[in-house]
């Protein structure tokens, strides 16, 4: 079957098998390696990315890749890790705050982690007073095992305070 | 320091911006040890990480393993024609295949056998039984399917006390002399006259059965293998995750037959090891056959549930112990351990120590006798034993210890950090000799406890506590005290498969003075490319955003054992200074040239040679680096260029400690464990960058959680595994961690024999944190319940069984 999508604003249209996940039309038809794999159980959020449902006005929001067909994200806009960066090319407050805040070591889970942060900034009604516990909800069905997650809760704090600070997404 | 307002996005360099402490400020990199950013995470934060799945190469096709349904079945016929009818698909590997080959079976790190494919009969769940090659991963998913396998289902042993029975099935009938389930021999450690009379004389003596459930270390990213053999050259490449690339290539060699010079193996990035990603799997050893069969590069990557269920599993060791206390001191401790080692024996360890490290049983206690003995069986379930996030089963001795020591307080009627306090090491002791023979390098235990104790403010938690226990609620305090021996090890005592547990580091300072390191460690998001650059930086005053480290590519890197057991630091990184040291001694005689003095005249700072007495008259290493590769004239016996080579051999382990206290509150009512607050007072020596120190406690904490109140890999009595799945084998997510995050203190003793006084770290949190959580849980238990023990994991349903008085051993 066709499916056509847009992943970083680039158009993807490929013949695929209609059993096809989206985790591996991600990384084997659009070639974009960023996105990882971790469980099939949606259990650890490593293969989160952004979905932007064009005929909705909600910012992007983080799913589970590893439990999608390719084939229901047709015409959806996807984020990647790829895509996370600033329009001209730099890096976003969000990759810039996982190596300020050392909220990274393997990396492995930090694209599903960052994507899942942008979409917790985006959809909280006042993000540089999100609690600990709103922040360490938000991000529970994002495993990683090795921060510890406080240095990632700790990122996700520094990047709604920039974020803040220079009027919206830098 | 020059600090510079920076913004996301506005700053050239591959960063985009420099590095800050503060929220728009940034830091320049410190020459040498301190806080740095970590220079590897350019890559991670764009999604540019080259892991093993992302490795591409032409006419790459993909393998998949047939498992076994059974724990334990006579193998009858394997059928492969349907499968190899399928279009997509390549080859079918099986066992009688992989005989012609030589590759059926293949050796463990402990010097015991493991097929490669089941041929005569399979012996745990989930074995691999054949091995598919297709043009893709999900055709190889489906012709497994498409092959018949006829099974003669046998009795299955899951539990390693019944392992002994007489009648009990054998499980290693393909072992010529094996009449029985005994994986080896019993080995002992300690003097047992001693002991038994430390007993005789003692005035309190607790006993407990203490058992260690199984649970794996679980690195995100699964185990697989790309392998590349060029019919051609005889040249196998291989892509692969592991821990140990030198020791691997080794085996590789051994195991094929192949040309050890015509292996390479690249470990790129790998996402994330915990001793998962020490051994060779079976799964390694049939894409390197299945690329030798196919004549194309093979991928293999295993799913979840083959990660979980057939992997280096961790712990799963029954204990029986006992402690003793004479005039309110600790003085003695008995254990008799049986280790479940499943169906073939591959836990890691020094050879000479069959038991890993496990007779460091005795902790940070000044005793006058113990005595261990530890038995290690066959059972139908996966193999492994890996050292998960430690030094080899030095978490199973500490989660005994210092379980035996809260057992001991609270039959003495002590508190429990009291005890402890009454029977540490002291300070003076050090270098001390334990009764299982140790030679522990350093401590201050008095210190980092009262430290511990001060930060949690622990007389004031126990009046919460009682405060508590009044309203009907149950508030847990734990304390545990671990010294770990890490950095294995002197090459007279260790060795793994006969390589001895060395590791070479080399150096090439550039003529522009920047430099690369290359070292044989091998990290799994440790951050190696930063503090070894640090290192070298320390030593030789070149800014660490100069120095490339160079690591995993087994072409470009000298030999070593690898990163495992918290060896990294102090056997790479004693490598890293001394091979540092080697280019400063040679830099010391152009800068003699240069200077025109002798070289004994001049003195050392940080960055430059100059001449004693008169400071003013120095060369820069960037400058001596240049005048060692220009066209001057050198006098005889001095080489032109500026690098050396280093192998370290480590003189002893070194012995990180710490002090630990977790807070927990219980639900009455559903037996639900909240971690309210966890303190960690480390001491690991010398801090090369406490930024990653800290990160490393924290991740070792929440892997120490886990194991504490949610892990364990269970069986049914068939020995079918019954959560090899991320929806049943929880892991703990940020919700299961202390609220407003951990609480880290420090003190530093600085390691006396290694050169730049540091310590293994990594894995301490996850050896001192369990022991902490569990005698929390049954603190809580005892003040509210009087239960005295419960074994771990510490979830809801078992401390609601605990608490109405039917705790359970986990099986």
């Amino acid at each position: 079957m066709q499916v056509s999508m847009t992943i970083n604003g680039e158009s993807y249209s490929h013949d695929i098998e209609p059993r096809l996940l989206l985790v591996h039309y991600i990384r084997e038809y659009a070639e974009l390696h960023g996105t990882h794999w971790g469980c099939d159980t949606s259990n650890c959020g490593i293969c989160i990315v952004l979905m932007d449902d064009p005929n909705s006005a909600d910012p992007p929001y983080p799913i589970k890749s590893c439990t999608m067909l390719a084939a229901s994200a047709q015409g959806f806009n996807i984020i990647t890790v790829e895509g996370m960066g600033n329009a001209d090319g730099s890096l976003s407050s969000i990759q810039v705050a996982f190596h300020e805040m050392h909220a990274l070591q393997c990396g492995f889970c930090t694209p599903g982690m960052m994507s899942t942060a942008r979409w917790l900034i985006d959809t909280h009604p006042n993000p540089t007073q999100m609690t600990d516990h709103e922040i360490r909800d938000g991000i529970s069905g994002n495993l990683c095992r090795c921060t510890g997650y406080d240095n990632i809760i700790k990122a996700i704090r520094w990047s709604a305070a920039y974020e803040a600070e220079h009027a919206g997404r830098s | 320091m020059a600090t510079t307002e920076t913004a996301p996005g506005k700053h050239p360099g591959w960063f985009g911006h420099a590095s800050g402490d503060t929220f728009g400020k940034i830091a320049d990199a410190p020459i040498g040890f301190g806080h740095m950013k970590r220079k590897e995470d350019a890559r991670f934060i764009r999604g540019l990480g080259n892991y093993m799945d992302d490795v591409r190469l032409p006419g790459m096709v993909h393998g998949a393993l047939l498992r076994s349904p059974y724990a334990h079945a006579r193998i009858v016929s394997i059928d492969t024609s349907a499968a190899l009818a399928h279009p997509k698909v390549a080859a079918v590997v099986i066992a009688k295949d992989l005989e012609t080959l030589g590759l059926a079976w293949m050796p463990t790190i402990s010097y015991d056998t493991q097929a490669v494919l089941a041929g005569d009969k399979v012996r745990f769940h989930l074995q691999e039984v054949a091995f598919v090659i297709a043009v893709d991963a999900y055709a190889a998913q489906d012709a497994l399917q498409l092959i018949d396998v006829e099974y003669e289902v046998l009795p299955a042993i899951v539990n390693c006390r019944k392992a002994l029975d007489p009648d009990a099935p054998l499980i290693r009938d393909d072992k010529v002399g094996q009449t029985d389930n005994l994986a080896s021999p019993t080995w002992e450690a300690g003097d047992k006259a001693t002991c038994d009379r430390v007993f005789a004389e003692a005035d309190t003596i607790v006993t407990r059965d203490i058992q260690h459930a199984r649970c794996h270390p679980c690195p995100m990213e699964t185990c697989g293998m790309v392998a590349d053999m060029n019919p051609a050259t005889g040249q196998l490449n291989i892509y692969n995750g592991n821990q140990a690339p030198h020791a691997h290539r080794t085996v590789y060699a051994q195991v094929a037959g192949l040309p050890e010079q015509n292996i390479r193996i690249m470990c790129n990035d790998i996402g994330g090891g915990f001793g998962n990603k020490v051994p060779v799997y079976p799964g390694y050893v049939c894409a390197i056959a299945g690329s030798i069969v196919a004549g194309a590069p093979v991928k293999w990557i295993e799913d979840r549930a083959e990660n979980l269920a057939t992997t280096g599993f961790a712990r799963d060791y029954c204990n029986h112990s006992q402690m003793c206390a004479k005039n309110g001191r600790i003085t003695g401790l008995r254990v008799d351990t049986i280790a479940d080692h499943g169906a073939f024996d591959s836990t890691a360890q020094p050879t000479k120590f069959p038991a890993g490290f496990f007779h460091i049983v005795t902790g940070s206690y000044d005793l006058d006798g113990a005595h261990c003995q530890v038995k290690a069986v066959y059972t139908n379930k996966a193999p492994g034993g890996v050292a998960y996030r430690c030094s080899f089963r030095i978490t199973e001795a500490v989660y005994l210890v210092e379980r035996m020591v809260d057992a001991l307080a609270m039959e003495m009627g002590v508190d429990p950090v009291e005890l402890r306090m009454r029977s540490f090491i002291r300070p003076e002791q050090f270098p001390y000799e334990t009764v299982t023979g140790w030679t522990y390098d350093s401590g201050d235990y008095h210190t980092a406890m009262k430290l511990a104790m001060e930060m949690a403010d622990y007389e004031g938690l126990r009046r919460e506590q009682q405060e508590k226990l009044a309203k009907g609620e149950i508030m847990g305090i734990g304390c545990a005290f671990f010294t770990e021996g890490v950095g294995a090890g002197p090459r007279r005592h260790m060795d793994i498969l006969g390589l001895a547990m060395n590791d070479g580091a080399e150096l090439r300072v550039h003529p522009s003075g920047k430099a690369v390191v290359s070292i044989s460690a091998q990290t799994q998001g440790q951050g190696h490319e930063t503090t070894f650059a640090q290192i070298v930086a320390e030593e030789l005053g070149i800014s660490p955003n100069d120095i490339m480290v160079r690591h995993g590519d087994t072409d470009k890197t000298p030999y070593g054992l690898g990163t495992y057991g918290s060896r990294s630091t102090p056997v790479s990184g004693g490598a890293v200074a001394v091979v540092s040291r080697k280019v400063r001694d040679k830099a010391r005689q152009f800068a003699a040239l240069m200077l025109e003095t002798r070289a004994e005249d001049l003195a050392w700072e940080k960055g430059r040679w100059y001449v004693k007495g008169d400071p003013e008259r120095g060369q820069t290493i960037e400058r001596i680096a240049e005048y060692a590769y220009s066209a001057t004239n050198l006098p005889d016996g001095l080489e032109g260029g500026l690098d050396a080579n280093a192998v370290y051999d480590p003189p002893n382990l070194t012995y990180p400690f710490g002090a630990y206290i977790a807070v927990v509150d219980i639900d009455p009512g559903t037996g639900k464990v909240h971690m309210r607050r966890f303190i960690a007072v480390d001491d690991c020596g010398v801090r090369i960058n406490p930024m990653v120190v800290e990160g490393q406690i924290h991740g070792g904490l929440v892997e120490g959680i886990g194991q504490a109140l949610m892990e364990v890999l269970s069986f049914d009595e068939q020995g079918n595994c019954l959560n090899a799945s991320f929806m049943d084998y929880l892991l703990p997510t940020a919700l299961e961690c202390p609220e407003h995050g951990f609480e880290l203190g420090e003190t530093v003793t600085p390691c006396p024999h290694h050169p730049i006084g540091a310590k293994g770290v990594g894995e301490s949190p996850c050896v001192g944190s369990p022991p902490c959580i569990a005698n929390a849980v049954i603190d809580g238990l005892f003040h509210a319940k009087g239960i005295r023990h419960m074994d771990i994991p510490m979830f809801p349903s078992r401390v609601w069984a605990a608490m109405n008085g039917n705790a359970q051993p986990i099986q």
